[in-house]
Protein backbone atom coordinates (compact mmCIF):
# COMPACT_ATOMS: atom_id res chain seq x y z
CA UNK A 1 0.00 0.00 0.00
CA UNK A 2 1.63 3.21 -0.96
CA UNK A 3 1.14 6.03 1.56
CA UNK A 4 1.23 10.00 0.42
CA UNK A 5 4.03 11.86 1.35
CA UNK A 6 3.70 14.92 3.51
CA UNK A 7 5.31 17.50 2.79
CA UNK A 8 6.11 17.26 -0.85
CA UNK A 9 9.46 15.29 -1.47
CA UNK A 10 11.77 17.49 -3.21
CA UNK A 11 15.73 16.64 -4.67
CA UNK A 12 18.01 17.91 -2.63
CA UNK A 13 20.15 20.65 -5.10
CA UNK A 14 22.45 21.69 -1.95
CA UNK A 15 22.91 24.82 -0.69
CA UNK A 16 23.30 27.64 -2.90
CA UNK A 17 26.46 28.57 -0.66
CA UNK A 18 28.03 25.36 -0.72
CA UNK A 19 31.94 26.34 -0.57
CA UNK A 20 32.97 22.83 -1.97
CA UNK A 21 35.94 23.44 -4.77
CA UNK A 22 37.81 21.19 -6.48
CA UNK A 23 41.15 21.85 -8.51
CA UNK A 24 41.77 19.35 -11.38
CA UNK A 25 45.92 19.34 -12.39
CA UNK A 26 46.68 17.97 -16.19
CA UNK A 27 49.69 16.50 -16.44
CA UNK A 28 49.52 14.68 -19.69
CA UNK A 29 49.29 15.49 -23.42
CA UNK A 30 47.75 12.09 -24.41
CA UNK A 31 44.39 12.01 -26.20
CA UNK A 32 43.48 9.35 -23.43
CA UNK A 33 45.28 11.13 -20.66
CA UNK A 34 43.62 14.73 -21.99
CA UNK A 35 39.71 13.46 -21.13
CA UNK A 36 39.57 12.03 -16.88
CA UNK A 37 40.41 16.02 -15.90
CA UNK A 38 37.58 17.13 -18.32
CA UNK A 39 34.80 14.42 -17.52
CA UNK A 40 35.71 15.27 -13.79
CA UNK A 41 36.06 18.87 -13.98
CA UNK A 42 32.55 19.07 -16.22
CA UNK A 43 30.73 16.88 -14.00
CA UNK A 44 31.75 19.01 -10.18
CA UNK A 45 31.03 21.96 -12.32
CA UNK A 46 27.31 20.87 -13.31
CA UNK A 47 27.53 19.95 -9.58
CA UNK A 48 27.61 23.39 -8.61
CA UNK A 49 31.04 22.95 -7.36
CA UNK A 50 33.82 25.69 -8.20
CA UNK A 51 36.38 24.49 -10.23
CA UNK A 52 39.62 25.18 -11.25
CA UNK A 53 42.07 23.71 -13.45
CA UNK A 54 45.84 23.75 -13.77
CA UNK A 55 47.81 23.30 -17.26
CA UNK A 56 51.39 21.95 -16.84
CA UNK A 57 54.05 19.75 -18.41
CA UNK A 58 52.39 17.61 -21.11
CA UNK A 59 49.18 18.82 -20.27
CA UNK A 60 49.96 22.37 -21.71
CA UNK A 61 49.39 20.83 -24.84
CA UNK A 62 45.72 20.94 -24.15
CA UNK A 63 45.49 24.81 -23.94
CA UNK A 64 48.06 25.36 -26.81
CA UNK A 65 46.39 26.53 -29.71
CA UNK A 66 49.00 25.29 -32.20
CA UNK A 67 48.94 21.62 -30.59
CA UNK A 68 45.20 21.57 -28.73
CA UNK A 69 43.67 20.14 -31.99
CA UNK A 70 46.54 17.50 -32.67
CA UNK A 71 46.49 15.50 -29.22
CA UNK A 72 47.40 11.70 -29.85
CA UNK A 73 47.04 8.74 -28.92
CA UNK A 74 49.53 5.78 -28.68
CA UNK A 75 49.00 2.28 -27.89
CA UNK A 76 52.71 1.80 -27.17
CA UNK A 77 53.57 0.81 -23.98
CA UNK A 78 49.96 0.55 -22.68
CA UNK A 79 49.10 -2.99 -22.02
CA UNK A 80 45.30 -2.43 -21.32
CA UNK A 81 44.63 -1.97 -24.99
CA UNK A 82 42.76 -4.06 -26.84
CA UNK A 83 40.63 -3.91 -30.38
CA UNK A 84 37.34 -1.87 -29.12
CA UNK A 85 34.67 -4.48 -27.74
CA UNK A 86 37.09 -7.58 -27.98
CA UNK A 87 38.83 -8.94 -25.27
CA UNK A 88 41.49 -9.45 -28.43
CA UNK A 89 45.36 -7.50 -27.56
CA UNK A 90 47.92 -6.87 -30.37
CA UNK A 91 51.33 -7.55 -29.30
CA UNK A 92 53.56 -4.79 -27.52
CA UNK A 93 55.82 -5.86 -30.33
CA UNK A 94 54.13 -4.11 -33.08
CA UNK A 95 52.73 -1.25 -31.38
CA UNK A 96 55.51 1.16 -32.26
CA UNK A 97 55.45 0.54 -36.02
CA UNK A 98 54.40 3.35 -38.40
CA UNK A 99 51.38 4.51 -38.48
CA UNK A 100 49.83 2.85 -35.24
CA UNK A 101 49.85 6.46 -33.47
CA UNK A 102 47.64 7.48 -36.06
CA UNK A 103 44.99 4.33 -36.29
CA UNK A 104 44.62 4.22 -32.77
CA UNK A 105 44.16 8.35 -32.40
CA UNK A 106 41.83 8.31 -35.52
CA UNK A 107 40.01 4.90 -33.24
CA UNK A 108 39.87 6.43 -30.11
CA UNK A 109 38.31 10.00 -31.51
CA UNK A 110 35.10 8.00 -33.22
CA UNK A 111 34.61 5.95 -29.84
CA UNK A 112 34.51 9.20 -27.95
CA UNK A 113 32.58 11.46 -30.59
CA UNK A 114 30.01 8.20 -30.87
CA UNK A 115 29.40 8.59 -26.98
CA UNK A 116 28.93 12.86 -28.09
CA UNK A 117 31.73 13.85 -26.06
CA UNK A 118 33.59 16.76 -27.34
CA UNK A 119 36.79 16.94 -28.98
CA UNK A 120 39.36 18.66 -26.32
CA UNK A 121 39.03 22.19 -27.43
CA UNK A 122 35.50 22.25 -27.44
CA UNK A 123 34.75 20.32 -24.70
CA UNK A 124 37.09 23.16 -22.82
CA UNK A 125 34.40 25.29 -23.99
CA UNK A 126 32.06 23.78 -22.50
CA UNK A 127 34.15 23.71 -19.08
CA UNK A 128 34.64 27.73 -19.15
CA UNK A 129 30.76 28.44 -20.21
CA UNK A 130 29.83 26.76 -17.40
CA UNK A 131 31.80 28.48 -14.93
CA UNK A 132 35.42 26.30 -14.89
CA UNK A 133 38.75 28.68 -14.55
CA UNK A 134 41.79 28.01 -16.71
CA UNK A 135 45.46 28.58 -15.62
CA UNK A 136 48.41 27.51 -17.22
CA UNK A 137 52.10 26.52 -14.97
CA UNK A 138 54.42 29.19 -15.28
CA UNK A 139 57.65 26.88 -15.68
CA UNK A 140 55.94 25.02 -18.42
CA UNK A 141 55.78 28.24 -20.35
CA UNK A 142 59.38 29.43 -19.83
CA UNK A 143 60.00 25.38 -20.57
CA UNK A 144 58.39 25.59 -24.02
CA UNK A 145 59.40 30.12 -24.79
CA UNK A 146 55.37 30.03 -25.02
CA UNK A 147 53.35 33.02 -23.77
CA UNK A 148 49.69 34.18 -23.26
CA UNK A 149 49.35 35.03 -27.24
CA UNK A 150 50.13 31.05 -27.66
CA UNK A 151 47.51 29.90 -25.19
CA UNK A 152 43.44 29.27 -25.10
CA UNK A 153 41.98 33.04 -25.06
CA UNK A 154 39.85 31.92 -21.77
CA UNK A 155 43.37 30.82 -20.00
CA UNK A 156 42.85 33.20 -17.04
CA UNK A 157 46.84 33.50 -16.40
CA UNK A 158 50.23 32.13 -16.29
CA UNK A 159 50.88 31.14 -12.41
CA UNK A 160 53.99 29.77 -10.02
CA UNK A 161 52.86 26.27 -8.50
CA UNK A 162 52.66 28.69 -5.14
CA UNK A 163 50.15 30.85 -6.70
CA UNK A 164 47.56 27.59 -7.42
CA UNK A 165 48.89 26.40 -4.04
CA UNK A 166 47.42 29.54 -2.57
CA UNK A 167 44.69 29.74 -4.86
CA UNK A 168 43.36 26.57 -4.20
CA UNK A 169 43.62 26.54 -0.27
CA UNK A 170 40.49 24.42 0.74
CA UNK A 171 40.19 22.53 -2.99
CA UNK A 172 39.95 19.07 -3.24
CA UNK A 173 42.88 17.90 -5.37
CA UNK A 174 43.18 15.53 -8.48
CA UNK A 175 46.10 15.24 -10.32
CA UNK A 176 46.43 13.56 -13.42
CA UNK B 1 8.17 4.41 -3.83
CA UNK B 2 6.88 7.60 -2.47
CA UNK B 3 3.60 9.28 -3.50
CA UNK B 4 2.95 12.82 -2.98
CA UNK B 5 0.21 15.68 -4.05
CA UNK B 6 0.94 17.99 -6.31
CA UNK B 7 -1.65 20.78 -8.47
CA UNK B 8 -4.05 18.10 -6.86
CA UNK B 9 -3.23 15.04 -8.52
CA UNK B 10 -1.27 12.30 -7.10
CA UNK B 11 2.44 11.84 -8.28
CA UNK B 12 5.09 8.86 -7.36
CA UNK B 13 7.87 9.96 -7.16
CA UNK B 14 11.51 8.06 -6.25
CA UNK B 15 13.75 8.54 -3.22
CA UNK B 16 14.78 11.33 -4.15
CA UNK B 17 11.41 13.70 -5.34
CA UNK B 18 12.24 12.27 -8.94
CA UNK B 19 8.59 11.86 -11.01
CA UNK B 20 8.79 8.28 -11.88
CA UNK B 21 5.76 8.31 -14.17
CA UNK B 22 6.32 10.33 -18.06
CA UNK B 23 2.90 10.69 -17.99
CA UNK B 24 2.11 11.90 -14.62
CA UNK B 25 3.24 15.09 -15.34
CA UNK B 26 1.93 18.34 -17.18
CA UNK B 27 2.54 22.05 -17.06
CA UNK B 28 0.85 22.61 -14.03
CA UNK B 29 2.70 19.99 -12.10
CA UNK B 30 6.44 21.59 -13.74
CA UNK B 31 5.23 25.00 -12.34
CA UNK B 32 4.55 23.60 -8.63
CA UNK B 33 8.06 21.72 -9.28
CA UNK B 34 9.66 24.55 -10.04
CA UNK B 35 8.71 26.38 -7.35
CA UNK B 36 9.79 24.14 -5.20
CA UNK B 37 13.28 24.42 -6.04
CA UNK B 38 12.35 28.53 -6.32
CA UNK B 39 13.20 28.68 -10.10
CA UNK B 40 10.51 31.29 -11.53
CA UNK B 41 9.59 29.40 -15.29
CA UNK B 42 10.01 31.76 -18.21
CA UNK B 43 9.34 31.74 -21.62
CA UNK B 44 13.07 30.34 -22.04
CA UNK B 45 13.35 28.16 -19.29
CA UNK B 46 9.76 26.28 -20.36
CA UNK B 47 11.65 26.06 -24.10
CA UNK B 48 14.36 23.86 -22.37
CA UNK B 49 11.72 21.55 -20.52
CA UNK B 50 9.98 21.27 -23.61
CA UNK B 51 12.77 20.50 -25.18
CA UNK B 52 13.78 17.88 -22.69
CA UNK B 53 10.13 16.21 -23.06
CA UNK B 54 10.39 15.68 -26.75
CA UNK B 55 13.82 14.50 -26.56
CA UNK B 56 13.40 11.89 -23.74
CA UNK B 57 10.28 10.51 -25.87
CA UNK B 58 12.28 9.49 -28.78
CA UNK B 59 15.86 8.85 -27.01
CA UNK B 60 14.07 6.87 -23.86
CA UNK B 61 16.56 8.66 -21.68
CA UNK B 62 17.13 12.56 -20.02
CA UNK B 63 18.76 14.92 -22.06
CA UNK B 64 22.40 15.65 -20.78
CA UNK B 65 23.73 19.93 -20.63
CA UNK B 66 25.51 18.80 -24.08
CA UNK B 67 22.80 17.60 -25.85
CA UNK B 68 20.42 20.33 -24.82
CA UNK B 69 23.43 22.40 -25.81
CA UNK B 70 23.71 20.49 -29.72
CA UNK B 71 20.54 19.44 -30.07
CA UNK B 72 18.28 21.94 -28.18
CA UNK B 73 20.06 25.00 -29.33
CA UNK B 74 20.48 26.27 -25.87
CA UNK B 75 24.28 27.34 -25.03
CA UNK B 76 25.49 25.58 -21.96
CA UNK B 77 26.11 28.93 -20.26
CA UNK B 78 22.68 30.20 -20.55
CA UNK B 79 21.72 26.72 -18.53
CA UNK B 80 23.65 27.67 -16.14
CA UNK B 81 22.40 31.19 -15.98
CA UNK B 82 18.70 29.71 -15.98
CA UNK B 83 19.41 27.11 -13.87
CA UNK B 84 21.48 27.67 -11.30
CA UNK B 85 24.09 25.48 -9.90
CA UNK B 86 22.81 22.24 -10.82
CA UNK B 87 21.56 22.68 -14.18
CA UNK B 88 21.11 19.26 -15.64
CA UNK B 89 18.94 17.93 -12.33
CA UNK B 90 16.98 20.78 -11.93
CA UNK B 91 15.84 20.73 -15.18
CA UNK B 92 15.01 17.03 -15.39
CA UNK B 93 13.47 17.82 -12.09
CA UNK B 94 11.32 20.40 -13.70
CA UNK B 95 10.35 18.18 -16.42
CA UNK B 96 9.68 15.16 -14.71
CA UNK B 97 12.36 12.99 -15.84
CA UNK B 98 14.81 10.70 -14.02
CA UNK B 99 18.42 12.70 -13.53
CA UNK B 100 20.44 12.78 -16.64
CA UNK B 101 22.50 9.09 -17.17
CA UNK B 102 25.63 10.47 -19.09
CA UNK B 103 29.00 11.83 -17.48
CA UNK B 104 29.04 14.68 -19.97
Amino acid sequence: METLTKPILVPNFGADNSDRKLAVICSKGNLDMAYPGLILANAALGEGIETMLFFTFWGFDMITKSRMNDLQFSPAGNTAMHLPGHDMRIPQAIMPAPGMTSVATHMLKKQIADLDVPEVPDFLDQIVAAGGHLWACRMSADMNKLTMNDLREDVEGIISASDFIEMTAGAQLLFI
Amino acid sequence: MPVIEIAGKQINVNEEGFLTNYDQWDIDVAKELAKQIEIPMNEERWKIINFLREDFKTQGETATSRRIQTVGGVPVKEQFALFPKKPAKKMAYIAGLPKPKGCV
